[in-house]
């Protein structure tokens, strides 16, 4: 296995470690994340089911794990976008698993891209998006997740049922577009 | 300033939901292609089915655009039943034109489907009015895609020497300057950007980022460019990649990471005889493709009212944050 401070071609091993290789912020202390991780689950497979296309333009990456990393958080995420089991967990940024993909920005980053407010190139052109490991699987991520009628973002709202309205405010704030429409 | 008649803005979708961004956004003509090997854009969960294609004609007609299907990579020897196909298809679905660039796929279209309209791909490279007025004669072309080698004067002279319409390519990726003859992703992977539909294969691409930030872009064992932290990067082909060369270091050896625009140039292209405006990136995503597609609309609507554009905007979605006006202002570039 493979660590990021390997400097061989990340894509020769099937399955690594890409752990963040930013200086992590200090988090002495385990998160709760079993708190979160239902919700997590709720959110994957609301997507999945509602977006039944999304796995055909997956292909063969669906049995691909990837890392999203929003640096400035004490937590990762880890998502295997499989159509007949998608799972979606929360990671304490100390015990990640091997994933396939690393797909690293700021949060306000991720979440303006996956809310379709940006472009995931212009993103990488200026530095703001870093993408390791399977390159492969990360641009047919990008390519399924742009097909969508609508964004990732408003489906995960969605999910929040009654409160969909102030998650969205929260979400707007933190990615600054409440900011913009001010 | 004088008001000019709009030329058709012709726009890029990879995806279904791309093709509607861009209809919603203001293109005239979108333009995509199937999955697999027939067009120069054969990336992973990139393209449509013949079922999404038909769904999109329906989508455009309802709004009076038009769409295109671009099958523009070149048939191999025992391979050419599945740009055939292809075109079957794309006739089925009453696509309103089909870009070609294969000989062998222009006399299929010709014979199999005489009332089709086809265009000529920026891929065949016919840059002369002699070149031109052949693919015309012999095969009925209505329009060429020029590449992107020429002045505006000279795309004016060709205009006035062939029968048929011009598009040019006026914002996104500049290519090779000898297009549909491109090798360097051949020599290095074994696929090829002409014949498998591909330019730089993303299972062949590989980034590292080190601990300083500092990013190294890979292609199979080619390092093309290593990024300072901080510093604007570019797409992962060998085109735009950094080399030690005899007499510099560290240099574009064959082009660099910039994007064409042409927007201020647009009044002069349109006084040139372009039928058709067009925005390159059927591999970007919607964001892109709304961003662009809804500038290029305001900014041709301006021109053709009198009015001078704001499009700075534009520069955040270039390549390496850089534009360039490439050879259609000077000879000189590069």
């Amino acid at each position: 296995m493979m660590t990021e401070h390997d400097s061989a071609p990340l894509s020769d091993t099937p399955r690594q470690s890409l752990r963040s290789n930013k200086a992590a912020p200090a988090f002495p202390v385990p998160l709760p994340l079993f708190v979160l991780q239902p919700l997590l689950r709720h959110i994957v497979t609301t997507v999945a089911g509602r977006h039944p296309d999304l796995f055909e333009r997956l292909g063969d990456s669906q049995k691909k794990k990837f890392l999203i990393d929003a640096r400035g958080l004490p937590l990762v995420l880890v998502l295997q976008p499989d159509g007949d089991a998608p799972q979606l967990h929360a990671h304490n940024r100390h015990c990640v698993p091997p994933c396939d993909v690393r797909i690293a920005g700021s949060f306000p980053t991720l979440l303006r891209m996956i809310d379709g407010q940006t472009d995931s190139d212009a993103l990488f052109f200026s530095r703001d998006l870093s993408i390791s490991g399977d390159t492969e699987a990360s641009v047919a991520l990008r390519n399924a997740i742009d097909d969508l009628d609508t964004t990732l973002a408003e489906d995960v709202v969605a999910c929040f049922g009654p409160l969909a309205g102030p998650v969205r405010a929260v979400l707007d704030y933190v990615s600054g577009t409440g900011r913009q429409r001010q | 300033m004088t008001a000019l008649p709009p030329p058709e803005l012709v726009c890029p979708a990879g995806t279904p939901a791309g093709l509607r961004t861009a209809v919603d956004a203001g293109a005239d003509t979108v333009y995509c292609g199937f999955q697999g090997p027939t067009n120069a854009r054969n990336f992973p969960g990139l393209n449509f089915t013949p079922k999404q294609m038909a769904q999109a004609v329906i989508y455009a007609h309802e709004r009076d655009a038009k769409v295109l299907a671009a099958i523009n990579s070149f048939p191999t020897a025992g391979r050419t039943h599945i740009w055939k196909q292809a075109i079957d298809d794309a006739v089925e679905c009453g696509i309103d034109a089909i870009i070609i660039a294969d000989i062998g796929m222009a006399r299929y279209l010709a014979a199999r489907h005489p009332d089709q309209r086809v265009h000529l791909s920026v891929q065949a490279g016919a840059s002369s009015a002699e070149a031109i007025r052949f693919w015309c004669d012999r095969f009925d072309i209505k329009r060429v895609v020029l590449p992107r080698i020429l002045t505006v004067a000279e795309i004016r002279k060709v205009h006035d020497e062939i029968p048929c319409e011009i598009e040019a390519f006026v914002f996104g990726n500049i290519g090779m300057m000898a297009e549909g003859r491109c090798s360097l992703t051949n020599y290095v992977t074994g696929s090829s950007t002409n014949l498998d539909g591909v330019c730089s294969p993303a299972n062949h691409v590989h980034y590292h980022e080190d601990d300083q930030g500092n990013l190294t872009s890979r292609l199979c064992d080619v390092t093309i460019d290593r990024y300072a932290q901080g510093e604007n990067a570019g797409y992962p082909t060998i085109c735009k990649g950094r080399y030690n060369v005899p007499h510099k270091e560290h240099y574009y050896a064959f082009e660099e990471p910039v994007s064409l625009n042409l927007t201020h140039l647009l009044p002069d292209l349109m006084r040139a005889g372009v039928t058709a405006l067009k925005i390159e990136g059927r591999q970007r995503s919607r964001a892109y493709v709304r961003a662009v597609v809804s500038a290029f609309r305001a900014a041709v609507d301006d021109y053709a009212a009198g009015r001078t554009p704001d499009v700075s905007h534009l520069l955040a979605l270039t390549e390496g944050q850089r534009e360039t006006q490439g050879a259609f202002r000077s000879k000189t570039w590069r």
